[in-house]
């Protein structure tokens, strides 16, 4: 890392800018570049004006993921389905893991589907730097730009695999299964925004040890699949023995995930604490994991 | 008087060593814990080593003994100019001397350790054409995507797409993805892209090294239009043709400093005695400014006469010999090799091309170290200096590659074996006069 903080790249926007025509006034610049940027300085109206690039990142993710695949976009299904059907069988019927009264089926596809969401943002999110390192050494756009264009493009993603999920729900719901949708179902977009934030924040935070430490690149991809067995995706935390419940419930991704199962599914609900720790959580979180993103992304070009 | 639009006021920028760590968790973690305890650090050695090896990015490109300080290496130390509107500045200087870093401060890329750069209206780079291409995409969506990394909006891009396309001459396969392209239809489109971005100031960092002539000359066509336009150029380039041909102006830089700023000419001629004395500091197997894959490295190069192969300099008229020494990388041996010597002038404007696929010499096969010599008969070049690049290709791809790997002089020399000497002529060659007396016949041509 370099001496000194990051640049404070002032890029206002003049009129005169606009029109494309060299401001003529003696004392205004249009851009200062310096080091030394305050410590939160989110530049959220710098990516407002690059929305189009975000866009275009979701496009591209999107087109070129798979591109040349047999099956295109129907991985986006294939993957949740063989998940849940492991662990339908894994943890269903050989290990016979209480599901609250809930088809095991859907419990296990309701809890893969918003994990799946979370865990890819996380990686792709920390890895933003080391697949972007060529392109962030040649041209300046918010940094920020890639990891929100992941979120979006995930998001995407999910909106398959969830309506993949309503389906199964409708069919086993004409089978007569006991399924009680609810109000919660109201909180679904609260709930994705709470997910999302967190997987920005910590993903940010890995992305910044991950610009220093590079081992940390390797725990990323395994740790993110042990962290899933701390979280209620298999299981749920009233099953718990007492003693475990308290430190599955400090995860702030539990609550997060009951609270999507008990909105479409039924059985037991996340209290409204829970929920408000869990969205508290992730508003710090995201607090630091932006800071910290703004003091690397300035300086990150000479270390990686 | 045009208006300053950018102002480069007491820029400087460091990298310091030791706070880059080692790179790994647990060898900062035990440096840490030794300090904690008032210990010296155990890894001190070791981490630096690490550093070095590591290194591709700037900061070892200047670690000279004069530029460091400490731990730290200035990339840049207090650099101070000022740029009109619409003029095409130069800057020039040895590789490592710090040209890119102040493009990629301008850029915002990285950010400076102290000073500030002021500048007016949008600025936009082409820092090597075509970063942030997708070769999954098509020539329509990359140039979408590239022109929004660029900075366009879309609608700004949607309105100058024909245009875009028109100037890239690929009109044929903008729906082919990239992958599919040749490498001169690959440039030619991300050239297209960035050059129809209009900014205010726009700067350049090498482009020219690409494409082919006729692209070339109309991408250096495009830039004197920008400049022409009241828009202002930064042009970063080691062609000093290019660079005397569109700059009115240049900035030279070494080791970081700025040592001169003034008319283009004067600096270009500062720049070029700065690059003679270079060969004889460094040995060519040292030198690290090289390109290619590695499977075979040059070790060292001699030129010279018949009767003195290594007498450093060649003699007009008289048999030139260069000799080129190579070592293979690893035991196994190559096939297939191709050798080639590069006469060019000082300023890098080709002159000569010594090729042993064009002699077609084949070289089968070479194993460990040798050497190749290339000889040329009667050498028709006049007297002056001359700068040679090097390179080997093995099975067509690029093997090493030293620009400047050799500066020589050559020597007056009676060419035509009568005595006179022509200077300034131009090129040598084998020629007669005859004379027919009285009135030419009609039908002769």
């Amino acid at each position: 890392m370099t001496e000194g903080g990051g640049p404070t790249t002032d890029r206002t926007p003049s009129p005169s800018s606009v029109l494309g025509h060299p401001s003529s006034l003696p004392d205004h610049w249009d851009l200062v570049i310096r080091p030394h940027r305050k410590w939160f300085d989110l530049k959220l109206g710098e990516l407002w004006r690059y929305r189009d690039l975000v866009m275009l990142f979701v496009r591209r993710d999107f087109v070129a993921l798979y591109k040349q695949t047999i099956l295109g976009p129907l991985w986006y299904i294939i993957q949740p389905l063989l998940t849940t059907i492991t662990f339908t069988i894994v943890f269903g019927r050989i290990a016979r893991l209480p599901t609250n009264g809930l088809p095991q089926f859907l419990f296990y596809m309701a809890g893969t589907v918003v994990w799946t969401y979370f865990a890819t943002c996380l990686t792709k999110t920390s890895e933003t730097f080391v697949q972007n390192a060529q392109l962030f050494g040649k041209v300046y756009f918010p940094r920020l730009a890639v990891p929100v264009s992941i979120l979006i493009s995930n998001l995407i993603a999910f909106a398959i695999q969830f309506v993949f999920f309503l389906a199964f729900m409708v069919y086993f719901a004409l089978r007569g299964s006991p399924i009680r949708p609810n109000p919660y179902i109201l909180l679904t977009p609260i709930l994705l925004l709470t997910m999302a934030g967190l997987a920005l924040g910590f993903g940010t935070i890995v992305l910044a040890l991950t610009t220093k430490y590079r081992d940390l690149r390797f725990l990323i991809h395994f740790g993110v699949q042990l962290l899933m067995y701390a979280a209620p995706v298999v299981y749920s935390t009233s099953s718990l023995p007492p003693g475990l419940q308290p430190i599955v419930r400090a995860n702030p991704l539990s609550s997060i995930i009951e609270a999507f199962r008990y909105a479409y599914l039924g059985g037991v609900a996340p209290s409204l604490g829970q929920l408000a720790y869990s969205f508290g959580f992730m508003v710090v979180i995201l607090v630091v994991g932006i800071v910290v993103f703004n003091r690397v992304e300035a300086t990150f070009v000479d270390t990686v | 008087m045009p208006s300053t639009v950018i102002s480069v006021e007491h820029l400087s920028k460091s990298y310091r060593l030791g706070q880059i760590g080692t790179g790994r968790l647990v060898d900062d973690l035990k440096i840490w814990w030794a300090k904690a305890r008032g210990k010296p650090n155990p890894l001190a050695k070791i981490g630096q080593q690490d550093l070095r090896r590591n290194d591709q990015e700037p900061r070892t490109k200047n670690h000279k003994p004069d530029n460091r300080d400490g731990e730290i290496i200035w990339a840049l130390k207090d650099i101070n100019f000022e740029v009109k509107q619409g003029e095409i500045l130069g800057i020039i200087g040895r590789n490592g001397a710090g040209k890119s870093t102040l493009l990629k401060i301008m850029t915002g890329v990285t950010a400076p350790t102290s000073g500030q750069i002021k500048a007016k209206g949008r600025v936009a780079s082409l820092l090597e054409v075509g970063t942030g291409f997708h070769p999954e995409l098509t020539g329509r969506e990359n140039i979408y995507l590239n022109g929004a990394i660029l900075g366009m909006k879309k609608v700004e891009i949607a309105r100058k797409f024909d245009e875009i396309v028109a100037f890239s001459e690929v009109e044929q396969f903008i729906d082919t993805p990239v992958k599919r392209y040749s490498s001169g239809m690959y440039v030619r489109l991300a050239f297209a892209v960035a050059a129809h971005l209009d900014p205010e100031i726009l700067l350049v960092d090498e482009v020219l090294a690409v494409g082919d002539a006729a692209f070339q000359k109309k991408c250096l066509g495009k830039m004197g239009d920008v400049a022409s336009g009241g828009r202002t150029v930064l042009f970063v380039s080691h062609n000093m043709t290019a660079v005397r041909g569109l700059c009115q102006r240049a900035v030279l830089l070494r080791d970081g400093r700025l040592v001169q700023s003034g008319v283009a000419a004067d600096v270009i001629g500062n720049y070029l005695g700065e690059i003679l004395n270079r060969g004889d500091a460094t040995l060519l197997a040292d030198r690290r400014d090289r390109q290619g894959s590695g499977v075979v490295k040059v070790t060292g190069m001699r030129v010279g006469t018949r009767t003195d192969p290594a007498s450093g300099h060649w003699i007009t008229g008289e048999d030139a010999v260069a000799e080129v020494d190579y070592a293979c990388d690893g035991t196994n041996g190559l096939r297939n090799v191709v050798v080639a010597i590069g006469v060019r002038r000082l300023d890098q404007s080709p002159m000569l091309y010594l090729g042993s696929e064009v002699v077609r010499f084949n070289i089968d096969w070479i194993e460990g170290t040798g050497t190749f010599v290339c000889v040329i008969k009667r050498l028709p070049l006049e007297s002056g200096r001359f700068s040679l690049n090097v390179d080997i290709e093995q099975n067509k791809v690029l093997a090493d590659r030293v620009n400047a790997a050799l500066v020589l002089d050559v020597a007056e020399g009676d060419y035509y074996g009568t005595g006179v000497v022509w200077p300034f002529s131009g090129f040598l060659c084998d020629y007669t006069w005859s004379h027919a007396k009285g009135v030419k016949p009609a039908a002769s041509r």
